[in-house]
């Protein structure tokens, strides 16, 4: 990697490239390339024929809307993509003194860009391939997978938010996946009692938040490690929602464990949008609140005083402490708030989908959202893209499934492989949590 | 830090305590814990009774007799932790469970507990422990070898299928900054996804058979017997000597508590945090190999995609539990196998779901956390017991 090297010169300043630095950029290309050479292969192996991309679904009341073009044509267009992309990265050191916005390539919003660029294209060549050469004689075309992509995030999304919150009062949230599970089963409960899905949410929210006041009890009262508060609260929901379930017994489980599921509510209008219209507009209320979230979080935290204070409480409490801010009632505060989007998200895999409640519901999704908290950098927006990317993953590894070209255990894993080349390869760098996480906090 | 690390360095410099001292010092620790069980064995205990069909119909007329269902409370209270104690610690062969059990806990728990020390948070355990097991296993059951070097070649296969499963993280996270605890979590699905295709395919079933199993392991590969239970659990209490040796004898393992209690620090004094991380990993996944070799080599048991069962994350438990010590992980892997193999017992005799173990090793570990809480609860007066180094935020 000769071109990392900064050439030595009398004139220009030498900027001086860090070992971190040119580490990074090795990473980078090496992985570009790696995704080129694959999709270079795949474009080999993909039979001539057509590849439909069903951007709609037929309905009642729209025709569908398929986008056909020649299978090797577009394998070559995301090639060649690719390939463009590569070349920028590549040469950004070389071109650096002379062209200065080449070098916005390495870096920032543009770089993200083109990593997503380059990563979509990787996607749709390897969607062609996959979809290739099918033994049937009216091939299947691929499905729009924003639907399922939403269906997937949602409870990711508020799970993150909900570690967001928390984690920037300074109280670190591992057992999200604690909450997602008794939100999940008190939702199934409750929702089944009452009779109402929507009584369900609140069932949720409220064991979301319970399981929250324990978190907080322990790390903001006791001052006890809020890793091992986290670990030990994921057990103990694991351990009780088991236990409960176990000792419904089977001629009760119509009573107590089977609720009515939220129905659909299409936005007028908004619905009949082709194309996202469907997938976007025509959720239940759960995923409304999802994209509702959002924002709230976004707005209660950076633009509110009462987030002003939690940020200032999670960066450095003593100092908050200095200036009249109740540190450990924020802190409390936060975290309650953070259950309530928790067990939202907990209520997903209950009322929000399958209805009733089985043991793990949620497998493991509670930790996903975690990652998707520190890969979107403590943020509730970034936490909401990182779940997205990884409910599109995990849509389109669902949705190429039933092709049975790649053995689907292996398919499975790709959601977990492309957080790991996201995160180690092309992202990098260090997350930087809020300066006080984790750290208890002791008036003197 | 450089071969020429000055040799004071070398072990902890702290001048050794009387037994006295040493006793004293391990007084509190020991009340906390025992009062920390009898605490959660009391909430379990309002759980089984809330939760008893038996119990809540005589508490239905609790008014008219309260004698009668708090009498049958106590009963079945009674029987159910009878039956957790009989299946833990009432015959040789419920002794013996417990050990087989606490055994891939303590491995899987050590290489927690390393990582802790470093500062790093290691939830890989079970992915760690799925890569061992699968190379073990297929060592096992496919090579052909004279009988002690089957053995110890199927258990290294293990050990190092674990090391670099932890390896990859270590190294990730040394080269990348990418956060130990994303790598880790997608890891142990990306390894259980493995190991549920290898279940497919021809190599890894059981010939003639297409269930997702594997055959048993050779006869020459497993633990043989001794004392009783197999001679997997003398290797487990080996290996936290081993670790413990580390910790506190060793340069290395000076060198990672130095990276565990400040790296900044530890980067000024010369040691590389790069190497700290990546050795530590690759430790941790060896130790967690050992434990998934443990569960294939130690009994009959095929490989399945429910070989790890809930191990890898028990063993977080297990380290936190053992407050970062190799001797305290050994004590909890102790407690926590006895848990399970009691429970096994308890469910079939009383029909109390074996969750309520479960429920039973979280408010324990919550509790020994706590220990302002448990002293609260008991109005017991004991001096702050120090706390062990634990990795205390995301780093």
């Amino acid at each position: 990697m000769g071109t990392a090297t900064v050439i030595e010169s009398a004139e220009a300043p030498v900027a001086v490239v860090s070992p971190a630095e040119r580490r990074r950029y090795i990473r980078v290309v090496s992985i570009l390339g790696v995704a080129a050479l694959l999709q270079l292969w795949m474009l080999v192996e993909t039979a001539d024929g057509d590849f439909t991309f069903r951007a709609q679904a037929a309905s009642a009341e729209q025709d569908a809307i398929d986008l056909t073009l020649g299978g090797p044509m577009l394998a070559t267009i995301c090639l060649v993509i690719t390939a463009v992309v590569l070349a920028l990265v590549a040469a950004a050191p070389a071109l650096r003194r002379r062209i200065g916005a080449v070098a916005a390539v390495q870096r920032g919003p543009l770089f993200v860009g083109l990593a997503i660029l380059a990563g979509l294209a990787f996607i749709v060549g390897f969607c062609v391939w996959v979809y290739s050469g099918q033994a049937r004689t009216e091939p299947l075309p691929m499905t729009n997978p924003l639907a399922g992509t939403l269906e997937f995030a949602t409870p990711l999304a508020l799970g993150a938010i909900a570690g967001a919150m928390c984690e920037r009062a300074g109280v670190i949230n591992i057992a999200i996946e604690g909450q997602f599970l008794v939100g999940a089963f008190f939702a199934s409960v409750i929702g089944t009692i009452a009779w109402s899905p929507y009584l369900g949410l609140v069932g949720g929210m409220g064991a979301g938040v319970a399981l929250g006041a324990l978190l907080a009890l322990f790390t903001i009262r006791y001052m006890v490690n809020h890793i091992v508060v986290g670990v030990v609260l994921v057990v103990f929901a694991t351990g009780t929602t088991g236990f409960l379930l176990d000792q419904i017994p089977d001629d009760k489980n119509s009573d107590l464990n089977s609720p009515p599921i939220l129905e659909t509510w299409e936005v007028p209008g908004l619905s009949d949008v082709p194309v996202i219209g469907e997938a976007v507009f025509a959720q239940n209320l759960l995923v409304y609140l999802m994209y509702a979230a959002v924002p709230v979080a976004w707005f209660l935290l950076f633009r509110t005083r009462w987030g002003l204070r939690v940020r200032a409480v999670g960066e450095h409490p003593r100092a908050a402490d200095t200036v009249g801010i109740r540190v450990r009632a924020r802190r409390w505060q936060a975290v309650l708030a953070g259950g309530v989007f928790a067990g939202l998200g907990g209520a997903y895999y209950t009322v929000g989908s399958t209805g009733a409640f089985d043991k793990d519901a949620s497998n493991g999704t509670g930790f996903i959202a975690l990652a998707a908290l520190i890969m979107g950098r403590w943020h509730p927006v970034g936490a909401f893209f990182a779940a997205l990317f990884f409910g599109f993953v995990s849509q389109m590894q669902f949705q190429l499934q039933i092709l049975q070209k790649i053995p689907t255990e292996l398919l499975g894993m790709t959601p977990y492989l492309a957080t790991i080349v996201a995160v180690a390869g092309l992202i990098g760098g260090r997350a930087k949590p809020p300066a006080a996480d984790g750290q208890p906090y002791e008036k003197d | 830090m450089p071969e020429s690390s000055p040799p004071e360095h070398r072990a902890s410099t702290r001048s050794r305590p009387s037994a006295v001292a040493l006793a004293q010092s391990w007084l509190p620790t020991v009340r906390i814990t025992i009062l920390s069980i009898v605490l959660a064995l009391l909430i379990g205990a309002l759980l089984i009774a809330v939760s008893n069909d038996d119990v809540l119909s005589k508490f239905e007329y609790f008014f008219a007799d309260p004698g009668d269902g708090l009498w049958a409370a106590i009963e079945t209270i009674a029987d159910t932790y009878w039956a957790l104690l009989n299946g833990s610690f009432g015959s040789g062969a419920a002794i013996a469970s417990t050990l087989e059990r606490a055994a891939p806990l303590t491995c899987a728990g050590l290489g927690v507990t390393l990582a802790f020390r470093v500062g790093l948070f290691n939830i890989g355990a079970q992915g760690q422990l799925i890569a061992g097991a699968v190379c073990a296993a297929y060592v096992g059951f496919t090579w052909d070898m004279p009988p002690a070097l089957h053995l110890v070649v199927a258990v290294l296969a293990g050990m190092i299928g674990g090391a670099i499963w932890g390896g990859v993280v270590g190294l990730l996270k040394a080269q990348t900054g990418a956060h130990e605890v994303i790598l880790t979590i997608m890891l142990n699905y990306v390894a259980l996804s493995i190991l549920r295709w290898l279940l497919t395919l021809e190599a890894f079933q059981v010939p003639g058979s297409n269930d997702p199993k594997s055959p048993v392991v050779d006869s020459d590969a497993r633990f043989p017997d001794l004392l009783g239970v197999h001679s997997g659990v003398y290797v487990a209490l080996l290996s936290a000597v081993v670790v413990w040796w580390l910790l506190s004898r060793s340069t290395v393992g000076f060198e990672m508590r130095a990276v565990g209690a400040n790296p900044d620090a530890a980067r000024t004094a010369g040691i590389s945090i790069a190497k700290a991380y990546i050795l530590v990993m690759l430790l941790a996944g060896l130790l967690a190999g050992l434990a998934g070799a443990q569960q294939v080599n130690g009994h009959e048991d095929p490989l399945t995609d429910g070989i790890a069962g809930s191990l890898g994350f028990d063993a977080i438990t297990v380290a936190l539990l053992g407050r970062g010590t190799p001797s305290g992980t050994v004590l909890a892997a102790i407690l926590f196998g006895a848990l399970d193999s009691g429970g096994r017992q308890m469910q079939a005799a009383t029909g109390t779901p074996l969750d309520l173990t479960t429920i039973l090793q979280a408010l324990i570990v919550l509790f020994v956390a706590a220990p302002a809480l448990v002293r609260g609860a008991f109005r017991v007066r004991d001096r702050e017991a120090g706390d062990a180094v634990l990795a205390k935020g995301w780093g």
